[in-house]
């Protein structure tokens, strides 16, 4: 195995041309859905941690509860909807990076509203008061209290990266693991270890770990003192 | 941490998503996509790595290869969301074609099945060329046997032969992975246990199993593969016109040809049937 592991570690020192596109496939793919998510996870975060209203217990229960989703009962879902017979069959997503985005947005999204919410929850409750005493108020507003809590909501976002960067479901459902299209580092191992190519499977492993490593060195470290 | 690194963190991080996203919006931009589901077999043994460049490069058209078992296959072509399939189940391809999924089914080309086992081989079955008895054999001393599981053409002949040799298997020595050839193969081959598998899947794995073939050469282990485009008529937005396409490269004596030569590990994996 320790041979294995060399060639593995060569594979990605010499810049392997289908290691390098596989990794970048992963990166867009996941960078993409977890801006999306964010996108779409910020006005909601701040929609609950401003204004109190019923109901909003249990929206939070609701995104807790999907934050630990199994990824290929999202890829599931997704799949039903996206085959050819179903409601947005015609679009023609299925087995397209389209596809993969969909379900990795669904997958960061309630991870990263929640965090976004509670981020946003622990600011000086005096702060949305002050900014209308001053006049602030509309986008500008909300902008601020955006960036008063800027590295919470930041790390909200890298939670949300981490958990679609690592994901086997969604990309091997909806993807349909295609070679130089839709095939990402987590499908590669698992494709190539069943093939018994445990070298590009270890290489791929490594990046993925770098990457992780990367991102929780970034949330433990860069942003603790938030 | 200080406060400049800190904004050094965070424009970098902006920069960084922002220039990806951008990057994967810039990519979207398609050549024409064909979508072809086809066996872990053919993927597995790396054939379609050196034939579809070939086609790509002279027509332009990107085939996006998705590889499942045979019965996920026909079920993506009955659904219409692949566009041509390539699958080894003779039986169920003639009714895929009668039910109208299919149009302009297409013999491709053939190997064989063959039965692996561990050298030692416990059941006693080598150089059997009865592949029932064989499978008789396995049963009775109850060893080892590894089934592909996935509704796969190797595990839809598989379940032939056990019904021909008047068995339903059952029990702990009876494994069902539902995984793919290639990784069934490894796990023969760690639990040193038998299998079936084509014979192109196998060569092309030589060099990582200690398997070895035990039985073959029944005229019952015959495997042959067809191509069959998805009819156009079942679902709206098939891309009928390159699946045809893709029909008359691999019919054609240069796709053929490239099918003939193939080898793997010095042995030929799949015998063209449209040119000899």
């Amino acid at each position: 195995m320790g041979g294995v592991f060399i060639r593995a570690v060569e594979l990605i020192l010499k810049g392997n041309r289908e290691v390098l596109f596989i990794a970048s496939t992963s990166l867009r793919f996941a960078l993409t859905s977890t801006v999306l998510a964010t996108v779409c996870a910020l006005p909601l975060g701040l929609f609950l941690s401003l204004s109190p209203f019923k109901g909003k217990k249990l929206i939070i229960v609701l995104m807790n509860s999907l934050m630990a989703l199994p990824t290929v009962v999202i890829g599931l879902l997704v799949y039903s909807f996206i085959s050819k017979n179903a409601p947005f069959g015609n679009l023609g997503l299925l087995f397209s990076p389209g596809a993969i985005i969909i379900g990795q947005l669904l997958l960061a999204f309630p991870i990263i509203a929640s965090l976004i919410y509670s981020a946003l929850s622990n600011r000086d409750p005096s702060l949305p008061e002050t900014l209308d005493t001053l006049g602030i108020w509309g986008i500008r507003k909300y902008f601020i209290i955006i960036m008063e809590a800027k590295t919470a909501v930041l790390s909200a976002l890298l939670s949300g990266f981490g958990r679609v960067i690592g994901e086997v479901g969604v990309s091997m459902m909806l993807g349909g693991n295609i070679r130089w299209y839709t095939r990402t580092i987590t499908t590669t191992i698992a494709l190539e270890t069943s093939k018994g190519n445990f070298e590009l499977a270890l290489a791929l492993g490594i990046i993925l770990i770098v990457i992780s490593l990367s991102i929780n060195f970034l949330l433990h470290v860069g942003f603790r003192d938030a | 941490m200080s406060q400049s690194c800190k904004n050094f963190i965070l424009a970098a991080a902006v920069f960084f998503l922002s220039q990806s996203f951008l990057f994967s919006v810039g990519t979207t931009e398609n050549p024409r996509h064909l979508k072809l589901a086809t066996t872990t077999s053919t993927e597995n043994s790396g054939l379609l790595d050196v034939l579809l460049p070939v086609f790509e490069k002279e027509t332009g058209i990107k085939v996006d290869v998705i590889a499942v078992g045979t019965g996920k296959a026909l079920a993506l072509g009955e659904n219409g969301d692949v566009d041509i399939i390539m699958v080894h189940a003779r039986a169920r391809e003639d009714t895929f074609v009668e039910q109208g999924f299919g149009v302009d089914r297409h013999d491709l080309m053939h190997n064989d099945f063959v039965i692996l086992g561990p050298e030692n081989d416990p059941a006693e079955i080598k150089g059997l060329g009865n592949a029932a008895e064989a499978f008789k054999r396995i049963s009775s001393s109850k060893s080892s046997f590894i089934s592909r599981a996935d509704d796969s053409g190797t595990n839809i002949k598989e379940k032939c032969l056990w019904q021909e040799a008047g068995i339903s298997p059952s029990g702990t020595w009876y494994k069902e992975a539902g995984q793919g050839m290639g990784a069934v193969i490894i796990m023969a081959n760690d639990m040193e246990a038998y299998t079936l598998s084509d014979r192109g899947t196998y060569l092309s794995m030589r060099d990582k199993t200690d398997l070895v073939i035990l039985s073959e050469g029944d005229r019952r282990l015959f495997n042959p593969y067809g191509i069959i485009a998805v009819n156009p008529e079942k679902h709206d937005g098939i891309n009928f016109e390159d699946a045809e396409k893709l029909i008359n490269f691999l019919t054609s004596k240069e796709g053929q040809r490239i099918i003939k030569n193939y080898k793997k590990n010095g042995q030929q994996l799949f015998y063209p049937d449209v040119i000899e």
